[in-house]
């Protein structure tokens, strides 16, 4: 056996959740090697060009605070920015831009090949070695192994992959890539749980042969939005996307060939995704919709591809080509490269630990599409988590875990590792019960002192974070302290300055709350201290949503106590005869971390939980 | 489900029902003393939080809504760790019965006590180390136990009229739920926008709703919509009067004809502050008549089913054979007996009814003049509060569980209402429509917050 290297941390695959992984085990400075088929397709873009939305964008601004990469990654490279749902509250607002995937992915491999103590290798990795249920190293097909602690499996669809266009099907990747036929084999072999899952994308169309004037343009906003909490990109080229629809004889034409689609004639097995249906399952669940809307998206300034957003498909090649001609205006559309469909093997995250590591395998991450997930923020989210954590145990320090009150990363693995996933999961703002807490605008101040922690926040991320931090909390203090009162001299500059009479003494920080006050116009009147954009809003945002901020705080500090209370890992469920056999079944098999996790688990009363809590104290009581 | 919280104030009924006259309710907690505080005014008016431990003090309880003396009580005070549960433990001791313990629950549970758990207090003992290592084991026992007796209670009790309605509540409110969470989830996808008027609608039609469930029975028994009540007799003795006058309302045909009331005719009464689902029966006798037949049998089920029976005879005449066959049913029930017509010259042999239903009351009254209501309702109010006749913990406190969770259903729809008013943005008003929507789920037992997501992609196609 050839021992081609030795690592601390190995990570599969380069897509966006091995390049956190890959980045974050190095920067907290383990000696890690990135392993990707394909030297040229680090963190490349299968589907669609763009980052964020929400939820999404939410992750990112997490996995930036944290000291992660996407966020800057995006900034740098990104060619159009829009914040969504503007006009609701702070907390579900979220930023999405359209990547130019090649420049992307070329900044990407450029920051990963020149990071310390990180290896980047283009290797098909065929087996994971372990030795009594802990990781050794990892074999290439080409036979040599290296040895490492951890691994972290961050596959993406390319387990055992197959590709799907109408009635042709062939093993492999996206775009054209080699598939690893070979590791689930491995896998299955170290126990690990497999499931089989399925996505799509749609067909990439040639600029040239379209007819923008049929449709509607959408441009990017005027102000310059970043991800990152470091960017302070202020100008920024912006490329337009284009909206059109579908219409009766599109729909025509799926229905008449409907026998012809794989999930009809069964040649897809895998499960899909119901927020990514394609344009073929869209047509049969919502037969009385006479349209479906599309955006036309560029791939990047350097290509004529455009991606066909809305219409996933994996029908026959005549098919596509028939049903998008169909469309007001692509009635000359040439097709660069046709919608597909993609089976893939994932592991069944309900054997991961919420730090990501597998139940039984000792070093042994998984992260991202490989958990059972989908989207790019995801699998960055997950990978950033898995790199973290890999590391924390190389230096024998306890796992980054993030609670679903402190983060949507929290919640996407509570999701994942708790309750499991029968489709690709997809982070929803829906899913996060502390949503007014989880916002976009306040990830640093929730997250970077604990990515500090874990040795990922530089200086110089952390003099900006706490500078911003300390100027939050001078202003309000300075606002919650100054008192005005209803005097005649004090209305009437309230009045001319287009402000509503007070009758009763408030002080600045309740006058803040009211509608059309805010910090810009207190300042004028007041002669306060002139702050930044970033300040101003936390601020006002505080203010205005206290109420709710409160109750969703006061819930949170209720299940705290639950939350904290932690569940040794060497538990017999079996001893406890008071459970119910349904619920000691479920905690045998989640192996919950906390009381809190544990009554999270369908199948687990709240009797269950008092008791399990009862049993816990007659045991700390009886080691005492 | 969520988890009760550990560190809530808890409280509950202490006494088995229907054992003697005294009922105790203990509250457990952190505030258990300044939330008693809140409703109960000590003789010598100095509150409990400045008394010293294991005192008991003389006092009235005030009803937080009509500032009315709700009972005169003592309050057994216990600060801890010197308790059962080793937390600030208030026992309130009241002599009434079911009605009385019913009210002053509610009323903590309106200043912020939670109802405990099956077997909390117990549960709350041994986590504060007041009972030792080798009982965890009966801990664990009463606590499953106690769980299992009152899932069966709660599912009995659950009349399918009642879960329907919650469902349809739910149902309501899951449509604009999902509708916000589309909408916020999913902007660039074409979902519709959302109504704000219409949404208003659809929130006023749920508290409506619910405000007619908390109205059915004042406070509590909402779920068996009050105590059976039949009023039974032979034919013309005056059921039908009798019902019009308890409902204040010429709700029954009253005529001189016998066998005027063909079916039984059902109606909620508050009498007192005690629900009554009274109803008026077909007069039984022999008869020929098909339909009047039916009725007749109706009634004679009715006499097995109520809680309580109105018995009626008509004094102005001689007891026959109907009016004893109609007695003798009466045996071993909570009947009370009505002489009726006592404006009219008294004919009936009063002695033989004495001697044929020595346990029930009787008494006069004519509902012409309006007499004798005052005396009946003493009499119904006096079985009700002695536990006589409805004594079934579990049901009673599913009662005032479900209230509560109702009137905290509306107060989350209220403040839905009131940031749509103020034009608060979607997202906040959504998470007043979540709590409420959970907050009836708590009553039914379904709280699945996935529910939410399915329901967004069966109902909007969505996906890129
Ligand atoms: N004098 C007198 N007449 C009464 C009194 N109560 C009822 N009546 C009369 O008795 C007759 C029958 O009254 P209802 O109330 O219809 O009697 P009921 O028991 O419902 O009769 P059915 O429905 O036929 O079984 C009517 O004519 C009433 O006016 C009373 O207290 N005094
Ligand atoms: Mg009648």
């Amino acid at each position: 056996m050839f021992i081609a290297g030795s690592y601390d941390i190995v990570v599969i695959g380069a897509g966006h959740a091995g390049v956190e992984a890959g980045l974050a085990a190095a920067r907290i400075g383990c000696k890690t090697l990135l392993a990707t088929l394909n030297l040229d397709n680090i963190a490349l873009m299968p589907c669609n060009p763009s980052v964020g939305g929400p939820a999404k964008g939410h992750l990112v601004r997490e996995v930036d605070a944290l000291g992660g990469q996407m966020g800057i990654n995006a900034d740098k490279t990104c060619i159009q920015y829009r914040m969504l749902n503007t006009s609701k509250g702070p907390a579900v607002q979220a930023l999405r831009a359209q990547a130019d995937k090649k420049v992307y992915q070329l900044l990407m491999k450029q920051t990963c090949e020149n990071q310390e103590n990180l290896d980047v290798k283009q290797l098909l990795i065929e087996k994971i070695l372990t030795q009594d249920n802990a990781v050794t190293g990892v074999q290439v097909e080409t036979g040599e192994v290296y040895t490492c602690h951890c691994i972290v499996l961050a596959s993406g669809t390319y387990l055992r992959g197959r590709v799907i266009i109408g009635e042709k099907t062939y093993e492999g990747g996206p775009v054209g890539q080699r598939a690893a036929m070979e590791l689930s084999k491995s896998l299955k072999k170290n126990g690990v749980k497999l499931m089989r899952f399925k996505t799509g994308t749609p067909a990439r169309v040639d600029k040239r042969t379209l007819d923008f004037s049929k449709m509607q343009i959408q441009n990017g906003d005027d102000e310059t939005h970043n991800f990152s909490f470091m960017s302070d990109i202020s100008t920024r080229e912006q490329v337009p996307c284009w909206l059109t629809y579908t219409n009766e004889k599109t729909h025509k034409i799926l229905r008449d060939n409907i026998d012809r689609a794989p999930m009809a004639n069964g040649i897809i097995e895998g499960v899909g995704p119901r927020y990514c249906p394609s344009i073929e399952t869209k047509i049969i669940r919502f037969p009385d919709k006479d349209k479906h809307q599309l955006f036309i998206e560029p791939e990047g300034v350097h290509t004529n591809e455009m991606y066909v957003q809305g219409m996933s498909t994996s029908m026959p090649i005549d098919v596509q080509f028939e049903f998008l001609k169909t469309i007001s205006g692509l009635e000359n559309v040439e097709i660069m490269r046709p919608g597909y469909a993609i089976e893939y093997d994932c592991l069944d995250p309900l054997q991961l630990q919420p730090s990501l590591e597998h139940k039984n395998i000792n070093g042994f991450f998984s992260a991202g599409q490989s958990n059972g997930t989908s989207g790019y923020e995801e699998a960055a989210a997950q990978g950033l988590i898995a790199g973290i954590n890999a590391a924390m145990k190389i230096k024998g320090r306890p796992p980054l875990i993030l609670k679903r009150s402190e983060a949507y990363i929290g919640v996407l693995i509570d999701d994942l590792v708790t309750k499991g996933t029968e489709e690709p999961y997809r982070m929803m703002t829906s899913r996060a019960e502390y949503r007014l807490i989880l916002r976009q605008d306040n990830a640093d101040m929730r997250l970077t002192e604990k990515g500090r922690q874990v040795g990922l926040v530089d200086d110089e991320r952390y003099a900006v974070y706490t500078k911003k931090r300390d100027k939050i909390n001078e202003i309000s203090k300075l606002l919650k302290a100054k008192k005005i009162n209803p005097s005649g001299e004090i209305n009437k500059v309230l009045q001319e300055n287009g402000l509503d009479e007070i009758h009763t003494s408030l002080t600045l920080y309740d006058l803040l709350k009211r509608k059309n006050v805010d910090y810009g116009r207190l300042q004028n009147i007041f002669n306060l201290p002139v702050v930044n954009i970033a300040v101003k809003k936390q601020v006002e945002i505080n203010a205005v949503y206290e109420g709710y901020i409160n109750k969703q705080q006061e819930q949170i500090e209720r299940m705290e106590k639950l939350e904290n209370k932690k569940i040794p890992a060497d538990i017999d469920y079996k001893q406890i005869d008071n459970l119910r056999d349904e619920a000691r079944e479920k905690l045998l098999q989640i192996r919950p971390v906390s009381l809190g996790q544990a009554g999270r688990i369908s199948g687990v009363s709240p009797a269950d939980i008092s008791i399990l809590l009862i049993y816990l104290e007659q045991r700390t009581r009886r080691s005492e | 489900m969520l988890n009760k919280e550990i560190n809530d104030t808890i409280a509950a009924i202490a006494t088995p029902p229907g054992e003697g006259g005294i009922g105790i309710i203990r509250v457990s907690g952190k505030n258990s003393i300044n939330i008693v505080d809140k409703i109960f005014v000590a003789g010598d008016k100095r509150a409990l939080s400045e008394r010293h431990s294991h005192r008991a003090i003389y006092g009235k309880i005030y009803d937080l809504h009509d500032k009315k003396v709700i009972d005169e009580v003592i309050c057994l005070l216990m600060r801890e760790p010197h308790s059962y549960t080793k937390e600030n433990i208030v026992e309130v001791q009241c002599h009434g019965g079911m009605v009385v313990l019913r009210n002053i629950l509610a009323n903590l549970l309106e200043n912020g006590v939670r109802l405990a758990e099956p077997g909390e207090f117990t549960k709350r003992a041994f986590l504060n180390g007041r009972i030792d290592l080798a009982q965890a084991q009966a801990v664990m026992d009463i606590i499953r136990a106690k769980t299992e007796a009152s899932l069966k209670m709660a599912s009995g009790h659950l009349s399918g009229y009642f879960s329907s309605q919650i469902n349809q509540m739910r149902e309501l409110l899951l449509d604009v739920i999902v509708h916000y969470e589309a909408v916020i989830d999913f902007p660039e996808e074409g979902v519709d926008e959302i109504d704000n008027i219409q949404v208003m609608e659809k929130i006023g039609e749920v508290r409506s709703k619910i405000g007619n469930m908390l109205a059915s029975a004042n406070t509590g028994r909402i779920l068996r919509d009050g105590i059976v009540t039949a009023i039974v007799g032979k034919p013309n003795v005056g059921k039908s009067s009798l019902l019009n006058l308890l409902l204040r309302d010429e709700r029954a045909i009253v005529t001189d004809v016998p066998g005027t009331t063909r079916d039984s005719i059902e109606e909620y009464a508050d009498i007192d502050g005690i629900p009554l689902r009274i109803i008026d029966t077909a007069g039984i006798r022999q008869t020929e008549d098909r339909i009047e037949k039916i009725g007749v049998d109706k009634s004679l089920t009715y006499i097995k089913k109520a809680g309580l029976i109105l018995a009626l005879f008509d004094a102005s005449r001689k007891l026959d054979t109907d009016d004893q066959k109609i007695m003798a049913l009466l045996k071993n029930k909570n009947a009370v007996i009505v002489l009726n017509k006592s404006d009219l010259p008294q004919a009936f042999d009063e002695n033989c009814m004495k001697i044929n239903c020595p346990d029930s009351k009787i008494i006069h009254m004519s509902t012409v003049e309006q007499d004798g209501l005052t005396e009946l309702i003493q009499i119904i109010k006096k079985m009700v509060y002695n536990d006589n006749i409805v004594s079934n913990e579990g049901e009673f406190v599913n009662d005032v569980r479900q209230a509560d969770a109702l009137k905290k259903a509306d107060s989350h729809l209220s403040d839905a209402l009131k940031g749509l008013d103020n034009d608060i943005p979607e997202d906040l008003v959504v998470i007043d429509l979540r709590s409420a929507w959970e907050k009836l789920g708590d009553i039914t037992g379904d709280t699945v917050n996935e529910d939410i997501i399915n329901e967004i992609f069966s109902r909007f196609c969505i996906g890129k």
